[in-house]
């Protein structure tokens, strides 16, 4: 196990728009809930689709990328769980003080309030269409992939572990992804309107991926942010524009939304915690 | 330890061995509940067996496993079913651990396990492994169709009823099929 970060230590505030609120955690656990919460939401979020999807196969790649996505969000649970039950002094969250009891994976995902959950906007946004969901899939999958090929040579062994296990999975996802959003934006009239339409609606919510938060640029040494938002840009303009997508007013500055990372979500989170949180809420402690 | 403990001390140690050899044994017996034909020796996931015995005589086993992909639900079943392949047997005291590294590869399915997939119906894993990249509209691999043995197959899907598993279909019998992706 890795030192902790002598900064987990410290209980500043950080200033919110409601006010102030604890910096309940250490930036490592901070950094893994953060990790773990975009996997978690986007996998509930792909899981709409089941039984829904516009033919079979694909109905069972986006659940089976939901299910990768899943097992990921628990794996990251687990290690933050390990990391604040060892440092239980960093947490001061009333939700997470369930009766002196041990932080685990379910309790992280099941019973933390929606301002604690860190995942990015992108990710907690509705399905739309198939487009939009294909969209989104593919960006945040090259963001998935990069961050994972960073994170495989971090020094935090865990860590280092999820990532390898992790990246063998997301590279599925940004292959599957790629060549859809390549076949609807050079497919039909109709699917490249859509395809279009899709990524103005869409792009608004990628800029903050690569906004730092504290606990990205403490948690981790050497995870490089700027570095990964180059390459990523490199990556998806190469398949936009074999999609027939690429705009040069992608690379202008537009107004960029955020604010998930820091716990500040829109409306649609809410109503994802409601029903995922649903059963543990209505009966404690309820076992499968 | 002094000298005359000697002999005990080594008998100790091919007992311990014995037992472990013997744990081994009893989870060649523990089936992936997705693929039942497949034990979970034959898939690599099983890493370690370590035999601890404290004062009290109480054996200690601990099963060291370790996923197939991150999120594959037959992993909770898995451990479970190990718990009562044990107890059956008379272990009390059994720990499983999850170990994530190094990840698990196809590399690890036994010989025997690739024989008993294709009499399943489930092409086995190219014995020149080749894993996803993220190289586009292409088909890395010829796949024998289980069922007639021809190469002339097709991808229909990268991800299949498991997450392991790719879906195929014989451009030659014309049965669509399973396959077992490297990873």
């Amino acid at each position: 196990m890795q030192q902790v970060n002598s900064a987990n230590n410290q209980t500043d505030l950080i200033e919110l728009d409601s006010g102030k609120v604890p910096l309940w955690e250490g930036f490592r656990e901070a950094f893994i809930l953060h990790l773990a919460d975009n996997a978690l939401i986007l996998a509930q979020r792909n899981s709409e689709w089941c039984g829904h999807g516009p033919v079979l196969e694909q109905d069972i790649a986006i659940t089976n990328i939901s299910l990768d996505l899943l097992g990921q969000a628990r794996n990251l649970y687990q290690y933050a769980a390990l990391l604040i039950n060892k440092e239980p002094h960093n947490l001061s969250a009333s939700s997470l003080h369930s009766g002196g009891k041990e932080v685990t994976e379910d309790s992280l995902s099941f019973l933390r309030t929606e301002r604690e959950f860190k995942n990015c906007l992108l990710v907690e946004q509705p399905n739309g269409n198939w487009g939009y969901t294909i969209l989104r899939q593919y960006l945040f999958s090259v963001y998935q992939f990069l961050l994972y090929g960073q994170l495989q040579y971090s020094e935090d062994e865990n860590l280092a572990a999820i990532a390898v296990k992790s990246l063998k999975e997301v590279t599925y996802h940004v292959r599957w992804s790629s060549e859809w959003v390549i076949r609807l934006g050079d497919g039909t009239a109709e699917s490249h309107k859509k395809m279009v339409q899709a990524l103005e609606e869409v792009w608004s919510f990628t800029g903050e991926l690569f906004l730092p938060e504290p606990y990205e640029n403490e948690a981790i040494t050497g995870f490089d942010l700027v570095a990964l938002q180059h390459s990523w840009l490199q990556q998806i303009t190469n398949v936009l524009k074999e999609a027939t997508l690429f705009s040069s007013a992608l690379n202008e500055k537009v107004f960029m939304q955020s604010g998930g990372k820091k716990g500040l979500h829109t409306e649609h989170m809410g109503y994802i915690l409601a029903e995922l949180q649903f059963m543990q809420r209505a009966y404690p402690d309820a076992e499968w | 330890m002094v000298v005359t403990d000697n002999n005990n001390f080594i008998e100790n140690i091919t007992a311990n061995e014995k037992a472990v050899a013997a744990i081994w044994n009893l989870l060649e017996e523990v089936y992936d509940p997705e693929i039942p034909v497949l034990s979970i020796i034959d898939l690599g996931i099983v890493r370690d067996v370590v035999l601890t015995s404290s004062v009290n005589e109480n054996i200690e086993a601990t099963i060291v496993i370790t996923p197939t992909y991150s999120g594959c639900p037959a992993m909770d079943a898995i451990s479970m079913d190990i718990r009562l392949k044990l107890i059956e047997h008379g272990y009390k005291n059994i720990k499983i651990n999850t170990m994530l590294s190094p990840a698990w590869t196809t590399e690890w399915i036994s010989e025997t396990g690739k024989e008993k997939l294709k009499a399943y119906g489930i092409a086995p894993p190219n014995a020149k492994q080749i894993v996803c990249d993220t190289k586009l509209f292409v088909e890395l691999e010829a796949i024998q169709c289980p069922v007639c043995n021809s190469y002339s197959t097709k991808l229909i899907s990268q991800f299949g009823s498991t997450p392991c598993k790719a879906l195929y279909q014989c451009q030659h019998c014309k049965e669509p099929f399973e396959y077992f992706k490297c990873h």
